[in-house]
């Protein structure tokens, strides 16, 4: 039966010892390298849950009124769309189970990204011979935050209209340009023509899935043809890659992994509830609500654009800089810039331009760990800023007072944080220098 | 006869039989079995078809509370049955080798070839540089082409529209049902929302907030002298920052401590003075909330006096070029 199926395929592409060479291509075994795994598989989920999604929604900015079972919004006017996410939600059965998967499955997505990013960013993973993939990882970063940030803004409920707000300002503040570019996009100012709708659709479910899809197919390409990296062993070295078979050791390991992300994103998405839209009520301009917070991937922004000061970089009566750019744009462009540029900087800097197959543990690269430490403690300590409403509301902590702790905790503690995480891994290099040392020493007389 | 062909047959089977091949060799190395782990697999499998068939259970049973819960948990167990089968089988069922694999190489050869087959196809062109020039001019040319039906998107040099609020003098200030404001109903310590009468609501220009001091708090500029008859002030309800609705009005119970009568956003918190025309207290906004200048007609309703005191809306390069228009 095997064989007959085999040979089928072979007569038919010739792929039979392509396909021997895939089952027999060696995975690294080590817990950390599962995380692009686990984004890969929320991003299956995403594209089945979404696809669900689209049989239902309407991406219509069209006014009707309510009519539906869910008392407080009846008779209130709201837009096909937010009527289309409500009628998901509380009508179709299933519905909400598929709609909070979705969600949630988009922020576990994003999470895992980062957490990978991580992981790639202190192993020193990202060099030669995979800054490529790097960039590529990266690249679908921006994306997955761009989708995301689509995909809520697209139900036209209170909560994402004040988030698309947020957006066409940043746009509109880019010096030179934001505004006629805010125009094209937006088809008139805020809130726009009709058809902004349904261009964020059709860039929600067609556009940017397919360049992500694309972007994982290059990606994956890439780590397949240059193997994987792993840590340093007795066996594992610069040379030779060391780890189980695709088949038969890895494959029920990495299905039983897909599984088990598909089984966590629907128990969130059935009993955890996120984004209960039919509470938020429909946007309209003149509406916001206080205590609103995005998806937590934009904190960073969010935090960013409440921490810059008050000023508009003006040249007579023209607005050169208008304040949003600092935190909605140049916040997050420079944030990317330097993510961009490390590999380069780091060889630069190293002069190391060899090839790297082992991993370093981040001790291993002091000044590496040292200011990638830094660096994201400043992007996470924004980040926090970002909650500092809630923080208000929780701890009682003044809104004012944080927000100016955090203006310069932003700026002191990752300086605090290189010079620790420096100290930390030498004196862990150091203590293995020690430890050697000794059994050295303890090995001499027997010798 | 018959017993002779069955000899034959038999010889001849026999015969055939010797050159048996030997079993090849093992590709994937042996190990014990495990029946306890495939008892375990079982068990698994067992439970994931269980909560599996829930799932249709739960899908129909109208009556049950909760459906969305039940949906979820029934669909997630049954998934993490079969992830855990997965992995028993992964770990105890099949054999877990360590295989060695060169890393990839690089092929000096064939870039070279590369390189070389580039060159020398090139050979024939005389003035290489001035051809790659013109390509390249062709090239961008040919892409700002195809890039220009994307101007159809929106309106990209007309700038005009961001100033305009359906604001002028004598447009009556009406609430969210369509009633007009009269100016002695406006109390103070709390903010109204309020909209220009027969205009269309869904702007930045439209929505306004109209809060009320004692006269003997304003600090208005003195351009602004009368834009707030009674202490009454109205302004654009739109974040000057990054374009939300100002729903947040802070109040001081107890003004000689508590900090001054504000309008603040809740998306950014950039906080407005209400009492000195809408200068920025605190917050990233960069410039002040423009004010609308209000006038009481004779019947004692909240009419706009003119147009905002600056633009309306998120900041962009052009914002301060000129005031709104009607």
């Amino acid at each position: 039966m095997i064989r007959r199926t085999v040979r089928y395929l072979d007569e038919r592409s010739g792929g039979a010892p392509f396909l021997r060479k895939a089952l027999r291509y060696v995975f690294p075994d080590h817990w950390s390298f599962l995380l692009g795994e686990v984004a890969l598989y929320s991003f299956v989920i995403l594209v089945l849950t979404g696809i669900y999604l689209t049989l239902f929604f309407k991406p219509s900015l069209a006014t009707v009124a309510y009519h539906g079972d869910y008392l407080p919004l009846r008779g209130r006017e709201m837009s096909e769309a937010y009527q289309s996410t409500v009628h998901i939600s509380l009508n179709v059965r299933a519905g909400l189970l598929i709609r909070q998967t979705h969600h949630w499955a988009a922020d576990v997505f994003v999470a895992a990204i980062v957490v990978h990013l991580l992981r790639i960013f202190f192993t020193g993973a990202f060099r030669k011979p995979r800054d490529l993939t790097y960039y590529v990882g990266l690249l679908m970063l921006i994306l997955a935050l761009l989708e995301g940030y689509l995909g809520y803004s697209l139900v036209d409920d209170l909560l994402s209209g004040m988030g698309l707000a947020i957006g066409y300002a940043v746009l509109m503040s880019i010096p030179f340009v934001g505004a006629n570019l805010a125009q094209l996009v937006w088809n008139g100012p805020f809130p726009g023509g009709n058809d902004f709708e349904s261009r964020m659709y059709i860039a929600h479910v067609l556009l940017l899935p397919i360049a992500i899809g694309m972007l994982i197919a290059l990606h994956l390409t890439l780590v397949a043809s240059r193997h994987h990296t792993q840590f340093l062993s007795r066996r594992a070295t610069e040379r030779k890659v060391v780890g189980m078979p695709t088949f038969p050791a890895y494959a029920p390991r990495s299905l039983g992994l897909a599984f088990a992300v598909a089984a966590v994103l629907f128990l969130m998405g059935g009993l955890i509830q996120i984004n209960p839209i039919w509470q938020w009520g429909p946007y309209h301009v003149a509406e916001a609500t206080n205590g609103a917070q995005p998806d937590w991937y934009l904190g960073w922004l969010i935090g960013a654009l409440r921490l810059v000061p008050s000023f508009d970089v003006t040249v007579g009566n023209y607005t050169l800089v208008p304040n949003a750019f600092w935190g909605g744009a140049a916040f997050p462009l420079l944030v990317f810039l330097v993510l961009f540029l490390w590999p380069t900087l780091e060889r630069r800097v190293t002069g190391d331009y060899a090839f790297h197959n082992l991993l370093d543990r981040p001790r291993d690269a002091p000044w590496r760990t040292a200011l990638g430490v830094a660096f994201f403690t400043w992007i996470f300590i924004v980040f926090l800023a970002g909650a500092a409403d809630r923080m208000f509301v929780l701890f009682g902590l003044s809104y004012e007072g944080q927000v100016w702790a955090f203006r310069v905790l932003v700026w002191v503690l990752p300086v605090v944080a290189l010079l620790v995480t420096k100290r930390v891994c030498n004196e862990l290099l150091r203590g293995e220098v020690v430890e050697v040392r000794r059994k050295l020493v303890e090995a001499e007389p027997a010798a | 006869m018959r017993w002779l062909v069955a000899l034959v047959v038999l010889v001849l089977g026999r015969m055939r039989r010797r050159p048996r091949l030997e079993e090849p060799e093992r590709l994937v190395p042996t190990g014990a079995p495990d029946r306890r782990a495939e008892n375990i697999v079982l068990l698994l499998f067992g439970a994931a078809t269980v909560c599996a068939i829930a799932v249709p259970v739960v899908y129909v049973w109208d009556a049950i509370p909760n459906q969305t819960q039940f949906l979820g948990l029934a669909l997630g167990l049954a998934l993490a049955c079969i992830s855990a089968a997965c992995i028993v089988i992964a770990k105890r069922l099949v054999v877990t080798e360590e295989l060695e694999e060169e890393y990839g190489l690089t092929h000096p050869d064939e870039e070279e070839a590369v390189e070389q087959l580039v060159d020398e196809s090139g050979d024939r062109f005389t003035r290489k540089r001035l051809l790659v020039v013109a390509g390249a001019g062709a090239g961008t040319a040919l892409g700002a082409a195809m890039l220009t039906p994307a101007a159809s998107l929106g309106p990209v040099f007309e700038m005009s529209s961001l100033y305009k609020t359906p604001w002028r003098r004598g447009v009556r200030l009406v609430d969210e049902a369509g009633r007009v404001f009269l100016a002695d109903e406006i109390e103070e310590g709390t903010f109204y929302t309020a909209y220009p009468e027969h205009a269309q609501r869904e702007q930045m220009g439209a929505p306004l907030v109209v809060v009320r001091l004692k006269p003997a708090e304003l600090r208005l500029p003195d351009a602004r002298y009368g834009w707030a008859p009674g202490g009454i002030l109205a302004y654009s309800k739109i974040c000057t920052h990054a374009g939300c609705a100002i729903a947040l009005y802070r109040k001081p119970t107890f003004a000689p401590v508590e900090p001054k009568p504000a309008l603040v956003c809740p998306c950014h918190y950039s906080t407005f003075d209400v009492a000195d025309g809408g200068s920025v207290l605190f917050g990233p906004a960069g410039r002040p909330l423009p004010q609308l200048p209000l006038l009481v007609d004779p019947a004692g309703q909240l009419r706009a006096a003119g147009n905002f005191s600056g633009a309306v809306g998120p900041s962009w390069w052009g914002v301060r070029r000129h005031g709104p228009r009607s």
